[in-house]
């Protein structure tokens, strides 16, 4: 966790203003779209806001295994690196829309690549 | 495995499972309705074991904080000793049926007198009980400033064992239970600027009736547009209340649609697809979508999809019993 990230992005205000609209850049993201068929969007957007908190540096209950579990009915459907990049690329333009530095962006992104190989099963 | 302990009793949950289909398996299982989280009717309390965050979503925090939970969406990560939720926990008003009218050959309109002081906001949805066995949840239609009933439309569904007693045997006088109001598919006042798309498909209409007549009585200054779909016209009803209502209210626009029927002065096809059709930026919108699972689940993605924060949509699937 690092609060100095989460402070200087504006905290969980930040993340409210973030969630829609990366959820909605992810659904409507033809590469990755398919695995969100059929969830149900209310517990699937506190779940990205789960996400976003801890990809912004703020407090979370991340747990490698939780997210080992939670994916791999997707890793079955054939969820990759290419849609994992697919997801960190939205999660950019999110931060880019928002008016978010490149430089913060790349920290970001940085945290959220630390959780690639548990989401792939790897 | 964990294992599930209630009255003297353990029983070990096999992989996936919930806490519901293992009592069920063991025959002692409380009741249940929508088995999917939103009626609240299988509730029970865990003695000892913290039940996972999900099977405490959408409780009351100081039922949360007694650790109040629902089995039939809590797969255990925990051994858990688990009590029935005592009455004071999920309280019930005794209603009594003052009228029975049929509004279409398969919707009947059933108005109850409350027997105590009953809260709700329109739109809610509460679970009936024909006794203590059989319940199902029912969107209110009445609105509580303007009406001085609870109104429930219930659509026969075949073979269902809730709506047959209540088209076949429930009489004028009868009195049942109702659970206190639950659901967030109401009118918010702090929105009355806001342009509204209503969708509902069957007797989903029932809290978007209720909401719409909250909204006008509010005095709601923003456009609200209400698409009304069935299959054939004998499922369509309230048709010249609603049209009424629009000719009285200049901003109330009513699109009932039909599926199956051509029919003059009604639209042709699905309400929810018609509806998005018509209107595709729905930025800063207030959507409320009532009805079949699947058409309200694809509402809620197409609307977000098409501008609607996920805070605006506001939905209460009818969960046929499973």
């Amino acid at each position: 966790m690092s609060e100095a990230l989460f402070d200087k992005l504006g905290g969980e205000d930040a993340v409210n203003a973030a969630v829609d609209i990366f959820y909605r850049k992810v659904l409507a993201d033809d590469r990755i779209a398919r695995f969100f068929e059929g969830v149900d969007m209310g517990a699937q957007a506190a779940k990205q806001k789960a996400f976003l908190t801890m990809a912004f540096g703020g407090p979370n209950n991340y747990s490698g295994k939780d997210m080992r579990e939670g994916h791999a009915h997707l890793v079955e459907k054939g969820l990759n690196d290419t849609h994992f990049d697919a997801v960190v690329e939205n999660l950019g333009a999110t931060l880019k829309e928002l008016g978010v530095s490149d430089e913060l962006i790349g920290e970001v992104a940085a945290i959220a690549e630390t959780t690639r190989n548990d989401v792939l099963g790897k | 495995m964990p294992l599930i302990a209630i009255n003297q009793n353990s029983y070990e949950c096999e992989a996936n499972e919930t806490v519901l289909q293992c009592l069920e398996r063991n025959d002692c299982a409380p009741p249940s309705s929508c088995r999917s989280g939103m009626c609240h009717t299988c509730m029970m309390r865990s003695i000892e074991g913290l039940p996972p965050p999900n099977s405490q979503s959408g409780l009351k925090e100081s039922l949360q904080q007694r650790n109040y939970f629902l089995p039939c969406v809590c797969i255990p990560t925990n051994d858990m000793q688990l009590a029935y939720a005592d009455d004071a926990a999920a309280p019930a008003t005794e209603i009594r049926l003052i009228e029975k009218t049929l509004l279409s050959p398969s919707i009947i309109r059933l108005r109850f007198e409350a027997t105590e002081p009953y809260e709700y906001r329109a739109g809610q949805f509460a679970n009936l009980f024909r006794d203590e066995k059989l319940t199902r949840s029912y969107s209110i239609a009445s609105v509580p400033n303007i009406d001085s009933y609870l109104e429930f439309h219930i659509e026969k569904i075949p073979n269902g064992e809730m709506s047959s007693w209540v088209f076949d045997e429930l009489e004028i006088g009868h009195k049942i239970n109702a659970s206190e109001a639950l659901g967030e598919c109401y009118y918010s006042q702090q929105y009355a600027d806001r342009n509204m798309l209503l969708v509902a498909t069957g007797s989903g209409l029932a809290p978007i009736y209720g909401v719409l007549r909250d909204a006008i009585d509010k005095g709601h200054t923003g456009e609200i547009h209400l698409y009304h779909g069935a299959s054939t016209r004998d499922k369509l009803y309230l048709v010249d209340e609603l049209r009424d209502m629009a000719n009285e209210y200049g901003n109330l626009h009513y699109i009932p649609t039909l599926t199956k029927e051509v029919l003059d002065g009604i639209e042709q096809g699905r309400a929810n697809e018609l509806a998005l059709k018509k209107h595709s930026n729905l930025k800063d919108w207030r959507i409320y979508l009532c009805g079949h699972p699947e058409m309200v689940s694809s509402t809620k993605r197409k609307a977000f999809l098409a501008g609607a924060a996920l805070n605006d949509i506001l939905a209460d699937p009818f969960e046929y019993a499973k």
